[in-house]
């Protein structure tokens, strides 16, 4: 697909300016400082950065689950067709009473999550059919039986099999990837718009991740949802995403359709997390380039590119004096990197 | 060739599992490893991969004798070339030898204990080990800082001041102040970011080069693997399926689970058309395994025999051992030559 045609499709979600504040013992720390991005219909937005880069974060403020503790700003402009009462009018997501009636109606009916752990995000109390039905009996009917009809068929979507016997167990008589196969399917049981995944096969293995990943891939495309995809993996990215965002301390620093990211990366981060991965068929004896130093942690930092520390293409008093704007390399591709910008001519 | 420094011979591990019949029922068996042989020669990196369950962390833990085998020989050659069962031995006798095999740890938050600081930590195995006077210990502590790349004057520190890959470090020199020949790898890498990742690989290269380290490396990550191997053993539920180098295994693999495993690897690359092999179901109970062939139910080039006979582990290359009864016969696809070519389409 050329980046045009990623350009004009409709967004979904349009994120501007998103930040979390946490306040802390030592400070406030920027968890996430200034987050721009769109999801489009139908497509997959890849959200990658490593532990502690705010990337769950931003992805759970979408909905407005995370804790009290995190003091949110920016828009969330939900730009859906068939919401009730504000027919192609942008609704503010961020604007919603975090317990109210509006946003629970748009949880788990609209926009549905499906998280890393299966064992814990599951209760242990309840049986995985009563759970799948919760959310059916919501949304979608009052009708019990009804309720447990869609449930079955959804099992059966995701590759559950003796659906029946499996309606009735525990999580805990469920295996790792069946679960999350069971949380895929309560996730998709009310038919969203917008499912967020947020590192959905990180507790898995190989074998396992790659069923998961087919039948997201599968499900999107018999569905038409948006998937917002979190994960660490460049792999992961590669594979499922059509636009890649990369984030840094807080900040989206690189945004790029995928083959872009992979091919012509600017960012030296970005250039770095790609040269880091060891790759399958890659030549053995070679050295693996790291990138140096570890992330600090974002309290109190001053304004300026929060990778200055570890990056091998600085320059001194500019990128550590200023805050880096967002450059736009083409069409579709910005980055946020002095080395790009105009003001400061770079290379 | 190197000389062997380990030898392991038919290890068999069974886990008394309570039957649920009844109440004072005499506990069930249930085998986590199976006849399991390899060698290991001095310097050299050994792999073990496999999905979670295959018995891969027990298997290091035996080795090490962090938990007993049921039956079996852990054959470590000494420096003077003495072969002494690892498994039999006690007491000072086993003393003497525990400080040559170490052991590194998957998770750096639970590994290090809280409650002791980063000198105490690393001094530790010196102490127990060694007679030193404390000007020695102190010495030899800052030497081994300063080659895992640990600031010096941080050492008073506590470990919870430390991050994931500084912790890591940690767990690291604790490993190797004893000067130890062998370290058991266990997912020493995996709880960690990429870019972190690859400084710790590095790291453990670079040691091994400079000390003459043999790992054994338990992994599940294949492009890791990969990159620090020497040779591959592939597990699954509990038996060794594959054996070889790490050329000739990822080239071409002998083994239908191998094959399988490769190929679910997501690679970093967006034009890369591959046809995936999609394995059906999940690692079946070890309490109930499968007949004939454990991986029968999953594989793709299953036959009557597969569901009967047990494979027996046996060479089919060139120091490449597979235990499969069609090994000679597929040819299955490996990690090499997917991309260029063309391959695989």
């Amino acid at each position: 697909m050329t980046a045009e045609a990623v350009q004009t499709q409709q967004p979904l979600l349009r994120v501007r300016d998103l930040k979390i504040r946490i306040q802390m013992d030592n400070g406030v720390m920027n968890a996430v400082d200034g987050v721009d991005f769109e999801i489009r219909k139908g497509k997959t937005l890849g959200l990658v950065g490593e532990s502690g880069c705010g990337k769950s974060l931003t992805s759970r403020a979408l909905l407005s689950i995370n804790p009290k503790e995190c003091e949110t700003s920016g828009t969330v402009a939900y730009l859906s067709s068939s919401e009730p009462g504000a027919a192609g009018k942008p609704l503010n997501l961020l604007s919603l009473d975090p317990n109210g009636r509006q946003i629970r109606s748009i949880r788990g009916r609209k926009i549905a999550m499906i998280f890393q752990e299966p064992m814990t995000a599951f209760s242990p109390m309840y049986t995985i059919g009563n759970q799948i039905t919760e959310a059916i009996l919501i949304h979608r009917t009052r009708n019990k039986k009804e309720a447990k009809k869609i449930a079955l068929e959804m099992l059966s979507k995701v590759g559950i099999s003796d659906q029946e016997k499996r309606f009735d167990q525990y999580p805990h008589e469920f295996s790792g990837g069946m679960r999350q196969r069971a949380m895929i399917s309560m996730a998709l049981s009310c038919n969203p718009e917008l499912l967020i995944a947020d590192e959905p096969t990180t507790a898995l293995d190989v074998t396992i991740q790659a069923q998961v990943l087919e039948l997201m891939k599968t499900l999107q495309q018999e569905f038409g949802m948006a998937i917002l995809l979190v994960t660490h993996d460049l792999g992961i990215i590669a594979e499922m995403c059509d636009e890649v965002a990369v984030m840094y301390l807080g900040k989206i620093v690189e945004q790029a359709p995928v083959k872009e990211i992979f091919h012509n990366p600017k960012h030296p981060y970005t250039k770095g997390l790609l040269r880091s991965m060891p790759r399958l068929g890659g030549n053995k004896s070679k050295r693996l380039d790291s990138i140096e130093g570890a992330v600090p942690i974002p309290v109190n930092m001053p304004p300026m590119c929060g990778f200055y520390e570890r990056c091998k293409d600085r320059m001194e008093g500019i990128c550590n004096a200023q805050s880096v704007p967002a450059t736009q390399i083409s069409g579709s591709h910005t980055v946020r990197c002095f080395l790009y910008s105009d003001q400061h001519g770079g290379e | 060739m190197a000389k062997p420094i380990l030898e392991v011979k038919n290890l068999n591990k069974d886990f008394k599992v309570k039957s649920r019949k009844a109440l004072f029922a005499k506990p069930n068996a249930v085998r986590v490893l199976q006849d399991i042989s390899f060698q290991l020669r001095e310097g050299e990196t050994l792999s073990i991969v496999g999905e979670s369950g295959c018995g891969k962390t027990t298997l290091g833990r035996c080795i090490v004798r962090g938990m007993s085998a049921s039956s079996g020989e852990v054959l470590y050659r000494t420096e003077e070339g003495v072969a002494v069962d690892f498994l039999k031995l006690k007491g000072t006798e086993s003393k003497r030898f525990r400080k040559d095999i170490q052991m590194i740890f998957q998770d750096p938050y639970s590994s290090l204990s809280p409650r002791m600081s980063v000198f105490d930590i690393i001094s530790e195995p010196l102490i127990a080990n060694f007679k030193l006077s404390k000007s020695e210990v102190e010495e030899k502590v800052s030497a081994i800082a300063e080659k895992t790349g640990l600031n010096v004057s941080y050492l008073k520190r506590y470990p919870h001041a430390f991050s994931g890959g500084q912790r890591q470090r940690i767990a690291i020199a604790r490993a190797l102040i004893t000067q130890p020949r062998l370290i058991v790898c266990d997912e020493a890498v995996s709880a960690l970011d990429v870019s972190i990742q690859a400084q710790i690989i590095n790291l453990l290269k670079d040691l091994q080069e400079q000390f003459k380290i043999t790992y054994i490396f338990i992994s599940h990550d294949l492009s890791i693997v990969e990159n620090i191997s020497d040779r591959v053993a592939v597990m699954h539920l509990g038996r060794v399926v594959e054996l070889a180098a790490v050329d000739s295994m990822f080239k071409q693999p002998g083994h239908p689970y191998t094959e399988a495993l490769l190929s679910a690897v997501p690679q970093p690359d967006p034009d890369l058309k591959k046809t995936r092999i999609i394995l059906e179901g999940e690692v079946p109970n070890p309490a109930n395994p499968p007949s004939g062939c454990h991986f029968h139910p999953r594989c793709a080039y299953k036959t009557e025999r597969c569901i009967k006979e047990v494979p027996a582990l046996r060479e089919v290359g060139d120091h490449h051992f597979a235990a499969c009864h069609y090994a000679d016969e597929l040819t299955l696809r490996g990690a090499r030559n997917e991309q260029g070519t063309g391959d695989g389409q």
